[in-house]
């Protein structure tokens, strides 16, 4: 099963496994953004994110 | 019972792209593909991608005789011969979907200032509905007649629209267009010879490009405002596709991410073909016509420059699909109570 959480950057879904531990990361599917895990709730669906620190990386200047 | 429908100038690119289309529709049968030039010849001899895949040749016919055996007709005609046939075809009451500029716009005198000449059949102009059912789907349900989009128009004003909808536009807008050679059509000049070609990134109109009347026609019509355009095309090194790049100059309180992605979703929320393109992993981070081709996505996104206050608003579409064929198919499928989805789903190519 997975937890539906809104994209704060793009209003996108992002889709939380509802077995995912706190600390792993997830991302936006469409824009990318990445998220850390707080604590998820399987049972009342609901999971918390915040923002997790990106390294910014070279993609083909 | 398949609805009939037929071809007037089959032997163009656009009209091979519409029977590659076709021929995969499970609701229609082609019973012409008409070409005075290539009459009695196979279509695979001008389309060699559709040899076994449609076993037809292409017919010599009178236009208006093809018609008669025809519920709906494509006439992929220049412009300029549309606007000759097409009355007479309306009196046949046959449906129609011109690919060509005839009946794009919707204020006859633009076609003297955009055109060049005097629109014979200005009270026609109105029955035609701009075919891009990203702003026309209601009108499209069940209509008669339709009118495909220039392919840059549509690739400028799918990434244009849902910012002119927000109003957030102040000033004029700047358009830059790459596109492929397939955009110039399938005869050869001294221009397209390859030596001359291969390789250029040639501004062929820097300015007064005539789709720039369609685009501001249908930034008004979104938005009930007027936008001025500013455009330039340039040729490049590819034979299929487009990338519109439009300038956006706005507030500085509108220098907001989430702000504009509202705008797109708010707009673009449940279209089947279109896709956002603005992100932060993989080597595709923004729109690019190589991802789209042979498919009737429009990939769009954006960037923020608050240097400028600028939004560069980015499109990129395969110029014979959605810029072209594929919103025909996707308005014929609406204008025949089809899924508009119906012959359109294959997923574009990578790589290539």
């Amino acid at each position: 099963m997975v937890i539906k959480v809104q994209c704060n950057e793009c209003g996108g879904t992002i889709e939380v496994p509802d077995d995912a531990l706190p600390g792993e990361i997830v991302s936006c599917p469409d824009c990318g953004t990445e998220y850390e895990v707080v604590s998820v709730d399987a049972r009342a669906g609901r999971a918390e994110l915040r923002p997790a620190e990106e390294v910014k990386e070279d993609w083909g200047e | 019972m398949s609805t009939k429908v037929s071809i007037i100038g089959a032997s163009g690119y656009v009209g091979g792209e519409l029977l590659r289309l076709l021929s995969r529709h499970p609701g229609v049968e082609i019973v012409a593909a008409h070409s005075r030039v290539h009459a009695g010849e196979y279509v695979h001899r001008v389309h060699p991608n559709l040899r076994g895949v449609l076993s037809l040749q292409f017919t010599g016919e009178d236009p208006v005789s093809v018609a008669s055996k025809s519920d709906l007709v494509f006439l992929s005609v220049p412009h300029g011969a549309s606007v000759k046939l097409t009355p007479k075809l309306v009196d046949m009451g046959v449906r129609i979907i011109d690919m060509s500029a005839d009946f794009r716009l919707k204020d006859p005198s633009a076609y003297k200032l955009w055109y060049h000449y005097e629109h014979p059949y200005p009270d026609l102009l109105g029955r035609f509905v701009y075919g891009l059912p990203e702003l026309h789907r209601e009108e499209l349900r069940g209509a008669r007649y339709a009118s495909a989009p220039g392919c840059n128009a549509a690739a400028a004003i799918l990434a244009l629209a849902p910012l002119a909808r927000s109003g957030m536009i102040r000033g004029t807008i700047v358009v830059d267009v790459k596109v492929g050679s397939s955009g110039a059509g399938g005869k050869p000049s001294l221009a397209t010879h390859f030596s001359e070609r291969f390789g250029v990134v040639r501004p062929y109109a820097p300015a007064g490009h005539r789709h720039v009347a369609e685009i501001e026609q249908e930034l008004r019509a979104v938005s009930g405002r007027e936008h001025a355009v500013a455009m330039s095309a340039h040729s490049v090194n590819m034979v299929r596709g487009i990338l519109s790049t439009s300038h956006v100059f706005v507030d500085s309180g509108d220098m907001d991410p989430a702000k504009v992605w509202r705008a797109y979703r708010e707009m673009y929320r449940d279209e089947p073909f279109i896709r956002f393109v603005r992100d932060k992993k993989g080597i595709f981070r923004y729109p690019d016509p190589k991802i789209v081709v042979g498919s009737n996505f429009a990939d769009i996104g954006f960037e923020l420059d608050p240097h400028t206050s600028r939004i560069v608003a980015l499109s990129a579409i395969d110029n014979l699909m959605k810029g072209a064929a594929g919103s025909a198919l996707q308005s014929m499928n609406l204008m025949l109570g089809f899924d508009e989805r119906t012959a359109l789903d294959a997923a574009p190519l990578h790589p290539i």
